[in-house]
């Protein structure tokens, strides 16, 4: 689908195949998923969803009424990203080969406030959170190096 | 309301699951036992009071249920067993979950220690009837029996209507828990919007008020909201014609002047006319359907369309109104009504009677007048004899067209069809439903030879529970509406459309159905006159014209601008 990547965000009740049935729909109304991130929120009971997906103004308007006839939905809203603060979250494992390497990984890692979470014999884990931007940056600056493995949660988003 | 437990009672889940039922005011129940659901059954045994319809096949049971919501406005409730017995279900939720009618669907479930081992006839209802039920549920334990009916009866008739599913593990209908019932359901209630605002009202009405060329799209909604009335009242004050999209016909006695058709594929002209006409377009508790709209980019250019329905993701979904109003279809034309200003529009409705005028030139009297039998004659024969107010449930195709379009429905309620999903063979289990949710109609189903044989099983059914129903076999040995299709835009390639039948005499016959076969429509006459004298359920085969179109015809992917009357302007 095209149009602008939007966020979608969802309260709904924190009970088995809750998740299916709100990934389901937007399967069932044509949507790719770019990203979803789940956990609890403030109320006791509720999970709080956060999901990317494109599409035009009208079409996000309507899939987000569709949300929320599910009946398991407490809430659901779709925010340009100008009203949020959203972060996401990447780890990335990288190989070390020598200790002119690890300095210079290390100067990576500060530079984008990263942290260096593990630190094995050949090889560091290093946590980034920050905007799409800043970890799509952060991930090729880092193509300098062996990277062993690279993951990103997606987007999680705050009202302002 | 006779109720055999007291709170706090235990007692085995399926005793509570009778007991549900029972405080729901169900007053029958539509099903087939199995392995799974032994233990409500058994229960059942207690409960005389709920009626239970032993159907032959499980879809019998979702479409009967359907037919009796669609009569008594409750959920219609079914039963089945785990496995294949719920899987069967699935084509009959659907169609419930598309034209929104209440049906509680009860499947049993393995027990929960063998959930998601592949068991014997285990098959993952939940996720199986996901995408066709508004809600569904999966009760292992036997104590949330109770609130989940309690949810479950307020989801299917609440705000937009339609199916639920609880499927029930064996275990938690044998175990034993207090028997506790509370309907609490205010937090579902809350979400509901039934009313409009002050400011939503007088944005309605400054449109009416200022149309001149206004028109009223209604559907289905209305009916469910369970008033003509008023949808009447606000057309009278504003003298605006009035058309019943299919699942909204008998909204409005169809003798009324300003009953102007049905829109659609194979609508009447004048309702397909109209919207390329009107400047206000007020569509009340329809959907902008692709069968009434066609083409949605040239469907009503001129007008500003207010769109009212209870459900506010159909405003904008199909088709973006210049006012989208969430509420109940009767609750906001009544609020309505105080706001409009009498008015007339004498040149607005001359029109129409021009556009009548052609339809009854160009189609009725060539249909009505044919020499062979066509199947236009048996509906308006049915209608004539009925003085128009019996219940027509409708099968699916050409004969489907034939019911809703030379019917003439005066009475408020009494036509019923599958509409959204179009499940041939719907008709035959539907109309028992029907019969059996409110015996005092007369109830007339038509179907054709195709559609019959697809739940055919089902006059086991209707012997052995008695019920009075009519069935006008509209017999061309064709699947008509595929052949009609295949003749205008398939080059005549008639591609696996004929059908050999059996001899439906004889099969009525070995059934215990009294029947009759006409060939004309002198016999036809007779035969209408002869089924409703004879007490029982009686089944006419009509043999009708081979090769019938149904028209007026919008083609498929074009505007409803390019209407056709016959084959001949098709070309």
């Amino acid at each position: 689908m095209s149009g602008e990547l939007s966020n979608i965000i969802i309260w709904a009740e924190n009970k088995p195949g809750v998740f299916f049935r709100i990934l389901w729909l937007f399967r069932r109304k044509q949507f790719n998923i770019e990203s979803a991130t789940v956990g609890h929120s403030e109320t006791p009971g509720i999970s709080r969803f956060t999901i990317t997906v494109y599409g035009h103004h009208e079409q996000i308007t309507n899939m987000v009424k569709q949300v929320r006839k599910l009946v398991n939905v407490v809430k659901a809203e779709s925010l340009q990203s100008e009203m949020l603060v959203l972060r996401e979250l990447a780890l990335m494992k990288v190989a070390v080969k020598n200790v002119r390497e690890k300095s210079n990984i290390l100067r990576v890692i500060e530079h984008f406030r990263g942290r260096c979470i593990n630190m094995a014999k050949n090889s560091l884990i290093i946590e980034v959170t920050g905007d799409e931007n800043k970890i799509d940056a952060f991930y090729e600056n880092m193509k300098d190096f062996v990277m062993l493995e690279f993951v990103r949660t997606g987007r999680t988003a705050l009202f302002k | 309301m006779k109720t055999r437990l007291k709170i706090g009672q235990k007692v085995q889940g399926a005793e509570i699951i009778c007991e549900c039922l029972l405080r729901a005011g169900v007053t029958a129940i539509f099903g087939y036992p199995g392995g799974a659901n032994i233990p409500i059954y058994d229960a059942l045994y207690k409960y005389p009071e709920l009626r239970h319809v032993l159907v032959r096949h499980e879809q019998g049971a979702a479409h009967a249920a359907e037919g009796y919501a669609w009569v008594t406005g409750r959920p219609g409730v079914c039963f089945a067993t785990s496995g294949p017995g719920a899987t069967n279900l699935v084509t009959g939720l659907a169609d419930a979950m598309l034209d929104s009618i209440p049906i509680v669907a009860i499947t049993g479930q393995v027990p929960s220690s063998l959930l998601g081992t592949d068991a014997f006839q285990e098959a993952d209802m939940l996720g199986v009837t996901l995408p066709v039920t508004k809600h569904n549920y999966l009760v292992t334990k036997t104590e949330d029996i109770a609130s989940v009916f309690s949810e479950a009866f307020f989801l299917a008739v609440s705000g937009r209507p339609g199916p639920v599913l609880i499927d029930i593990t064996k275990d938690a209908q044998v175990n034993y828990a207090q028997f506790q019932y509370k309907e609490n359901n205010e937090h579902l209630k809350n979400r509901l919007k039934l009313t409009a605002t002050k400011e939503e009202l007088a944005e309605i009405a400054d449109l009416l008020n200022n149309a001149e060329r206004p028109l009223i799209v209604a559907g289905h909604g209305v009916l469910l909201s369970g008033d003509g009335k008023t949808l009447l009242s606000v057309a009278e004050k504003q003298d605006i014609p009035v058309t019943l999209t299919q699942l909204g016909l008998s909204t409005i006695p169809q003798n009324h002047p300003l009953y102007m058709g049905m829109p659609g594929m194979h609508g009447n002209v004048a309702a397909n006319r109209a919207p390329l006409e009107t400047d206000v377009l007020l569509a009340v508790g329809m959907r902008f359907h692709d069968r009434v709209t066609s083409k949605t980019s040239l469907y009503a250019p001129q007008a500003k369309i207010i769109h009212i329905d209870i459900d506010p993701s159909e405003i904008g979904k199909n088709i973006m109104p210049a006012l989208g109003v969430v509420g109940d279809a009767k609750l906001v034309l009544k609020q309505l009504l105080p706001f409009l200003q009498q008015k007339k529009n004498p040149l607005w409705l001359k029109k129409f009677e021009v556009w009548k005028k052609e339809e009854k030139d160009k189609v009725f009297t060539k249909e009505l007048e044919s020499p062979k039998l066509k199947s236009a004659q048996v509906i308006n024969e049915i209608a004539r004899q009925t003085d128009f107010e019996a219940t027509i449930v409708a099968d699916v195709g050409q004969n489907q067209m034939y019911a809703a379009r030379y019917y003439q429905y005066r009475k408020y309620n009494s036509h019923f069809t599958s509409g959204g999903l179009g499940t041939m063979g719907f008709a035959l289990p539907a109309g028992m439903g029907a019969k059996l949710g409110d015996p005092a109609r007369e109830v007339w189903i038509t179907i054709g030879d195709g559609g019959i044989q697809m739940t055919l099983q089902e006059l086991a059914t209707i012997v052995q529970e008695k019920t009075e129903v009519k069935i006008a076999l509209l017999n061309n040995n064709y699947l008509g509406m595929v052949r009609q299709w295949q003749e205008l835009f398939y080059k005549g390639n008639y591609s696996e459309v004929q059908l050999k039948n059996p001899d439906f005499q004889k099969l009525c016959e070995g059934f215990g159905i009294k029947s009759l076969k006409a060939k004309n429509l002198r016999q036809a006459r007779e035969a209408i006159g002869i089924a409703r004298k004879t007490r029982g359920p009686f089944l006419i085969e009509f043999v009708v014209q081979a090769e019938e179109n149904v028209f007026p015809m919008i083609p498929a992917g074009a505007g409803i601008g390019e209407m056709v009357v016959s084959k001949e302007e098709l070309k």
